[in-house]
């Protein structure tokens, strides 16, 4: 009897000490720092990286990221295209479930995509879509939503029709507001279906708690199809405005990922960590766009030369201390169907040569020293990188041209509601960042018709006609080429110049494992894990 | 008693609809409106944000509306928290922001009085010229310079605190926030305290408990802090305003999920109902605060009496 016990107590002891001791059954969490408070969890509303984060691990789309930023399969597990490219027939996992234990099936992306176009629902990038079929007349309120060009043939398979061929269609479906949203859920809470207990997804992980501005907690989600390769239990995302803040709570250990700290820290991080710094390109352009529109800068050598003796190099590596890469193109480098860009021919010239033939242009054009004045102002968004970028720049025209350049700043809504609304400028600050992997998304910047992006009124006829064309064009190599000789043309036309590449900012702890750096900034935590 | 109270807070009602009125309109002259983001939206997108939220109408009818919605106590919903209400933004975040408003007062009012008090009852003394000086460098040096120094050495350093959040709201999320956000009004309170309490000493009343003989405590705490309290009472009401405000900066500096933040966001996003709905808070705030001082004031004084 008494041996009985005493190995019963043997074992509980040892069981217990077992349990303290394996590693696999601590609860798995990852303290995820974000740039910001996510302003919705609504995929109608979203629009910032910040809130893609967060949905991206609370929902699945049709097609995914993986952690090396490349597309691959996600709620549909295949799918094929009609041979003039207009058809899609997706075919979706058998296993893939909503968190409620429900399946997740072919109408339920017609609903969401319904919802999305509706012009009651005001999404902010309804415009994703508009390559489906009646998209674009649904959100004008042209047709009744049920007009959308997308049809359940039966449950696990979803017939999607388009407009014209969009080659970059599949790219599109991986964006946060083509993520499906559980109807039921949302017929049964309205707007409260983003509120933690009534949100239903069907991503790696669920919804338990958001305490604005403090936390927002995630848990593995056992029904997700792909449940047993998720190795986190519960990610914890903290939004951290103030970057230095956020910055001294990594540093204390308290969390695992820091998302865009301030550039000025790199140096200093680089030498105490350097495995834990992370720079990567991104798919995004800083840019100073001409009004195309006004004197001096509707002749072509005055823009050129303006763009051309901007030191780029300095603007990079003293401003931002190598935190963004010069440029000379307008689509980032990094884009696998597109390749390198076309950049502008002053590109492989050295600085000192750039200078000489941009006073070059600049007297054959009659500004600047010796002929009429140059005066320019450049606007930019109130921000203190973007003034010190301002002044360099206004520094280097002053000492090549005699230029008088002025600088005037704005908050960012006024400055952008400025120019989206047309006013007239000299030079103002820009920025651009891919809503799809595709050079598209960059250069249709530029077409005449696009009056509220096009800030500085460029008007090209045989550019138009390229870009016409390369929506009509099927082939990659065919379409891919073509674009490289629309961009070729906004390099020598320089409407905008091109300054900068951005690059994403990321602290990577060392217990964090199944990181991928990518251009397209894409990083499911259901790749993820800690030691 | 009774009178004043219910007389002050119905004189709140036009004031408050006064400063509802100017900032709704102020706000609008503002170029630009919470739908122009770096990453322009398409003009039909523009057309149907503005429609489902009203803002296609004419401004008048918006304010109308406005009104009509806040005597109910609706607010409206935030344009840029969109999956929020202003109720719900502020009913969150407020809890925290008095919270550490409180402690923050506490610490300023209990710590400024005391070294008030001592640096008076030592004047020109070492102790004095300590205090004084602790005080100065406590209203001129800015709390954002403050809370991060001490970070770094309290919590990357000594690791005795965390670094920010509010955690589970214990002492020790709570210390350094509330040491960065109370500091400056502690000095404040600490001169205002050396100041009157000296004056309070060399008056008759003082003199003569001193002549009667009473213990030196008697005379400090019970005559000579009275009338001394006086212009530290009439403080508190900038006092609360300023940790209000204030707050905006050591929340964001301690990553703290308060109100404080809403104030610059709101305007710089030109969200419109998130701002009015600040102003509100920020105009209940100070009334109460001032009727609160009004009150005390009749309780201390004996020449103020509100009838």
């Amino acid at each position: 009897m008494t041996f009985t016990k005493f190995n019963i107590r043997a074992a509980v002891l040892l069981g217990s000490l077992m349990l303290a001791a394996s590693p696999a059954l601590a609860e798995a969490v990852l303290h995820r720092g974000n740039s910001g408070e996510p302003q919705t969890l609504d995929q109608s509303q979203t629009s910032i990286d910040i809130e893609a984060f967060i949905l991206k691990d609370l929902y699945e789309g049709l097609t995914i990221y993986d952690a090396k930023g490349k597309i691959v399969p996600g709620v549909a597990e295949s799918w094929t295209v009609s041979d003039d490219g207009l058809v899609y027939t997706f075919k979706l996992r058998d296993n893939a479930k909503w968190s409620d234990g429900s399946p997740v099936v072919a109408e339920d992306f017609i609903f969401s995509m319904q919802r999305e176009e509706d012009p009651k629902t005001a999404a902010g990038y309804a415009n994703i879509l508009y390559p489906i079929k009646n998209a674009e007349a649904i959100n004008k309120g042209k047709l009744p939503v049920d007009q959308l060009g997308m049809k359940a043939v039966n449950d696990k398979t979803l017939e999607i029709t388009l407009e014209r061929p969009t080659p970059f269609f599949i790219e599109l479906l991986s964006h946060q507001s083509a993520l499906p949203v559980n109807k039921a859920s949302f017929e049964k809470n309205g707007a409260d279906f983003v509120k933690p207990g009534k949100l239903v997804g069907n991503g790696a992980f669920k919804l338990v708690e958001h305490v604005p501005n403090d936390h927002l907690t995630v848990v593995k989600n056992e029904n997700y199809w792909d449940a047993a390769n998720v190795k986190l239990d519960k990610v914890i995302f903290y939004p951290l405005e103030d970057q230095a803040a956020g910055l001294r709570r990594y540093e204390a250990g308290e969390l695992d990922l820091v998302y865009n700290f301030s550039s000025d820290q790199i140096k200093r991080l680089r030498d105490a960590n350097p495995k834990q710094v992370h720079v990567t390109p991104a798919a995004a352009t800083y840019y100073y766009p001409f009004d195309t529109r006004t004197e001096p800068f509707n002749d072509v050598r005055v823009r050129q030369a303006l763009s051309m003796s901007v030191d780029r190099d300095f603007l990079a590596k003293d401003i931002y201390d190598g935190t963004k890469i010069p440029v000379y193109s307008l689509v980032p480098p990094g884009f696998e169907n597109y390749g390198e860009p076309s950049k502008a021919d002053f590109a492989g010239m050295s600085q000192l040569d750039r200078e000489d033939k941009a006073v070059e242009l600049m007297k054959a054009a009659g500004y600047g020293e010796g002929g009429k004045p140059l005066n320019i102002e450049i606007r930019y968004n109130t921000n203190p990188n973007h003034q010190k970028v301002a002044t360099a720049v206004a520094d280097m025209w002053k000492k090549t041209f005699g230029a008088n350049v002025t600088l005037m700043n704005l908050d960012i809504s006024s400055h952008y509601a400025y120019l989206q609304e047309g006013g007239k400028f000299n030079v103002a600050r820009a920025g651009w960042t891919a809503d799809y992997a595709d050079a598209e998304n960059f250069l249709n910047l530029n077409v005449s018709t696009n009056k509220t992006f096009n800030y500085g009124h460029y008007e090209n006829a045989e550019f138009d006609a390229l870009m016409k064309k390369s929506y009509e064009e099927r082939d990659p190599a065919a379409r891919s080429k073509i674009l490289h000789e629309a961009e070729a043309l906004i390099m020598r036309d320089q409407p905008i110049a091109p300054l900068m590449n951005d690059a994403n900012l990321w602290l990577v702890a060392d217990k964090v494992k199944g990181w991928g750096d990518n251009a397209n900034n894409e990083h499911l935590s259901k790749y993820l894990s800690v030691e | 008693m009774f009178h004043f109270v219910l007389r002050r807070l119905a004189s709140a009602v036009p004031t408050l609809f006064i400063v509802v009125t100017i900032s709704f309109f102020l706000m609008r002259f503002a170029p630009g409106g919470p739908f122009n983001l770096e990453r322009p939206l398409p003009p039909a997108t523009m057309e149907n944000l503005m429609r489902a939220y009203h803002l296609d109408q004419p401004l008048w009818n918006q304010y109308i509306q406005y009104l009509k919605n806040a005597v109910t106590g609706d607010f409206g919903p935030s344009y840029i928290y969109k999956d929020n209400t202003i109720a719900e933004l502020i009913g969150k975040g407020l809890p925290y922001s008095i919270q550490l408003g409180t402690y923050a007062l506490l610490f300023a009012l209990i710590g400024g009085v005391t070294i008030g008090t001592l640096a008076a009852l030592r004047q020109n003394s070492f102790i004095d010229f300590l205090v004084m000086s602790v005080a100065t460098t406590g209203v001129t040096v800015p709390n954002f310079v403050v809370g991060p120094i001490m970070t770094l050495i309290f919590a990357l350093m000594l690791a005795w605190v965390p670094a920010g959040g509010w955690g589970d709201g214990s002492l020790k999320f709570l210390i350094l926030p509330v040491i960065t956000l109370g500091l400056p009004q502690l000095a404040v309170f600490a001169r205002l305290t050396r100041g009157s309490m000296i004056e309070a000493l060399h008056a008759d009343h003082i003199r003569t408990a001193r002549a009667y003989g009473l213990p030196a405590q008697v005379v400090v705490v019970t005559h000579a802090m009275r009338g001394a309290l006086l212009p530290v009472v009439s403080y508190l009401a900038p006092c609360a305003a300023a940790l209000l405000t204030g707050s905006a900066v050591v929340e964001s500096i301690f990553t703290i999920p308060g109100v404080g933040r809403y104030f610059v966001l709101g305007a710089i996003n030109r969200d419109y109902t998130l701002v009015m709905g600040t102003v509100v808070l920020v105009a209940i705030f100070v009334i109460v605060f001032n009727l609160v001082v009004d009150i005390l004031y009749g309780l201390l004084d004996p020449r103020v009496r509100h009838d």
